[in-house]
């Protein structure tokens, strides 16, 4: 089953290269790793996203709460929570193609943050099913390019992480 | 307050921290250290032949005292010579500080001369790592380095140090902090007490129950309390092969250790058993055998002070995260003001038909009127020094027949390398744990094999005066590599035997010590006595012996716990 796991780490340097390669020596999948710092410099939020079984996600959660530098950390997908990523899409663009591309683009609610005369440049946010959604919608000749974020997610309600 | 350098504030950080020995090895990157080690005389530097040995000297240390050793070497080979003895260290979980040299800040990045990223290359095997980014951090840094590896599940830490954190004239101001706190950090202090009410009440109410103690039994130095906890219930129990010492083998309730060279009784015992309380312990796949077979009537109940070893490969009906010493004293309480008693006829019953297991292996082999057997060769050890040696061990078929025939009743006195399994391993660990306890008796049980994999060290017995005694079950093969091309390869020994071994005790003698041979079993109890009788000298004794034989029992590969050969022939 897919999860997202968001944890918040120390903010020094090193911290990352262990969670990474916790799923390496371990064998567990990453989908997606997004890391940024968060409001509190000294610490980053971490989103990642991965496919297990209950216990292989149970043994993930453990042994990176073993880690020194994680200091906590929530599985999103126990809870009703909020999930976005962002997209970058660069379509060639000419002719009548151009009109059909803004449709979609309208549809999906994305934004054309660029433009040539042969090209658009595509802004998409939303969750990983509307991205592919998009890709599958405009059909994957026109792509020249796809820049992705991964997943960040954000549980609904009172519920917060932090310290 | 005082102004130190670098290197002088991680001397005297170790001092503060009570340290007594230091084992390394010095080279460029370690230089301004050293340096500051020679200005003064608390902290003793043990100077080993291999990096990789003084590991192995600060972990057998480690695991005879239940302190955390410490290790000093340069950077790049100087660091990475040290990776196999903290992997380890990070597999038994023994506490350790690897204090390593690195190049100057300024040159990192540059494949530099002896530059290695240490912190990257140890991440894999290390409890955690620390870098040094600035010489004022280094008390802390220190601090935090010994905390991290002594509290909680223990392990090794690795601290790098840059070459310009040194520099001898550049002085900071020194002070030890008294306390660490990690925000992200905090070991478990106590057991849950409904989780342990939960646990006394099914161990009450079993009526074929087993207690399986591990390792951490003798890390978190509980040994007082299982032991009580054990003789109050009446019930049996095994241990790992880490575990070997944290209840005494001689009792009458203690049924060996299990897993795949442990005894019949016990791993009958526990396929049969209803209820496992297991204690320490991590369901190794060494012990387990095939887990989906993993005793199939049995409740367990779970008490670790690492949260992620629990239902890691084997479900627990019952988990407890928390120190074992206070989780069983709690435990002990309970059982003593509890109402319930265990159900004496179920237990006499359960009692009756471990007997009758006992009864029908007893650790029993062949012997022979000429050819001398290994496993003799450590039943008369343990006779000889009255079961209270330290034994170290290295990796193979004598390490399955010290563990198996040596009598343990004792903690931290027998000393392998159970979760990585290192040849090479038992001389250096049997020095570090004579340096520091020069009255007792220390073997250190090896093979032909494994001893040629840390030999040099022979060189730092001689400089330093550590008259351990090494017991050398010379079969002229790999044993545990044929038996395993026996069993499994119709016999083909790829690469299981040396055509040359060396003359054993001109080796010896080459580097000062004494050498004995013993190649005739009537001569096997007089030598033994006579080498235990020279106190004051390192004697490598070079025991030939019988060279086809196998350790039993053996679990069948991918089989149950109850699935086992007894000898050559006998399968059940």
């Amino acid at each position: 089953m897919r999860r997202i796991i968001s944890v918040l780490l120390e903010n020094e340097p090193g911290a990352l290269s262990r969670v990474v390669g916790l799923f390496s020596q371990r064998n567990y999948n990453i989908e997606t790793l997004t890391v940024a710092p968060t409001e509190d410099e000294t610490l980053s939020r971490l989103t990642v996203t991965t496919t297990g079984s209950d216990k292989v996600i149970e043994q993930i959660t453990k042994q990176l709460n073993k880690l020194i530098e994680v200091v906590k950390l929530v599985d999103l997908t126990e809870g009703s929570h909020i999930e976005r990523e962002l997209m970058l899409v660069k379509l060639k663009a000419t002719g009548s193609q151009r009109a059909e591309i803004k449709r979609t683009v309208d549809i999906f609610r994305g934004q054309i943050v660029d433009v040539t005369s042969s090209v658009y440049t595509v802004q998409l946010a939303g969750d990983s099913e509307k991205l592919d959604g998009f890709i599958q919608a405009v059909g994957t000749s026109g792509v020249l390019e796809v820049v992705r974020t991964g997943v960040s997610g954000i549980a609904r309600g009172e519920k917060v992480l932090s310290l | 307050m005082e102004l130190l350098s670098g290197a002088d504030m991680l001397i005297r950080s170790l001092q503060d921290e009570g340290i007594e020995y230091v084992y390394g090895y010095p080279g460029g990157a370690a230089l301004h250290i050293y340096d500051a080690l020679f200005r003064q005389d608390k902290v003793k530097h043990i100077l080993v032949r291999h990096e990789q040995a003084a590991v192995h000297m600060a972990d057998g240390y480690a695991r005879a005292t239940g302190k955390p050793g410490t290790v000093l070497v340069t950077s790049g080979p100087g660091a990475t010579n040290t990776i196999t003895g903290i992997a380890t260290a990070f597999m038994d979980s023994i506490p350790m500080v690897v204090l390593c040299g690195q190049v100057a800040s300024t040159l990192i990045g540059e494949d530099a001369f002896q530059e290695t990223d240490m912190i990257g290359v140890s991440r894999p095997v290390v409890k955690h790592n620390l870098s040094v980014r600035h010489p004022e951090e280094i008390p802390e840094v220190i601090r935090k380095a010994y905390y991290i590896a002594a509290t909680g599940r223990p392990g090794p830490v690795v601290v790098d140090i840059p070459k310009d954190m040194t520099t001898p004239n550049e002085r900071y101001e020194y002070s030890y902090p008294k306390k660490v706190k990690l925000r992200s950090y905090n070991p478990a202090i106590r057991g849950h007490a409904g989780q342990i009410k939960k646990a006394v009440d099914m161990m009450l109410a079993a009526r074929r129950p087993i207690i399986y103690a591990g390792g951490g039994v003798i890390l978190g130095k509980a040994s007082e309390q299982l032991t009580e906890l054990v003789r109050t219930l009446g019930y049996p129990i095994t241990n790992t092969l880490m575990g070997i010492g944290c209840y005494p083998a001689s009792d009458k309730q203690h049924l060996g250790w299990l897993g795949m060279h442990g005894t019949y009784e016990a791993n009958m015992a526990m396929h049969h058993s209803d209820l496992i309380l297991c204690v320490g312990a991590r369901f190794d796949d060494r012990v387990t055998n095939a887990t989906e077979k993993f005793c199939p009537g049995a409740r367990i109940i779970h008490i670790d002070i690492d949260p992620a070893s629990i239902s890691k490969t084997v479900d627990a009906d019952v988990p407890i995260v928390g120190p074992v010493d206070a989780v069983l004293k709690e435990m002990q309480a309970l059982v003593k003001e509890s109402k319930e008693k265990p159900d004496a006829d179920a237990i006499a019953a359960w009692w009756k038909q471990i007997d009758e297991w006992r009864a029908f292996h007893g650790m029993r082999y062949e012997t022979s009127d000429d050819v001398i057997k290994p496993q003799e060769v450590i039943e008369m050890l343990c006779r000889l020094t009255n079961g209270e040696a330290y034994v170290t061990s290295d990796v193979g078929q004598h390490q399955m027949f010290a563990a198996q025939y040596y009598k343990f009743d004792k903690p931290n006195r027998w000393i392998n390398s159970g979760g990585l399994g290192t040849m090479g391993f038992g001389l250096p660990a049997a020095m570090g744990v004579k340096l520091t306890h020069p009255d007792d008796e220390v073997l250190c049980i090896t093979g032909e094999g494994s001893i040629q994999m840390n030999i040099q060290e022979l060189s730092t017995c001689k400089q330093y005066n550590l008259p351990v005694k090494i017991i050398n079950l010379n079969n002229q093969a790999l044993g545990m590599v044929k038996q395993w091309q026996d069993m499994n390869y119709e016999s083909r020994h790829s690469q299981s035997y040396m055509e040359s071994l060396p003359d054993f005790t001109k080796l010896a003698e080459a580097y000062g010590h004494k050498g004995v041979v013993i190649d005739k079993k009537a001569d096997l109890e007089s030598k033994l006595k006579e080498v235990l009788a020279m106190k004051d000298e390192l004697v490598f004794v070079d025991i030939y012996v019988d060279r086809f034989e196998h350790v039993y029992p053996m679990q069948v590969a991918r089989g149950s716990m109850k699935d086992m050969w007894l000898s050559k022939t006998e399968r059940v």
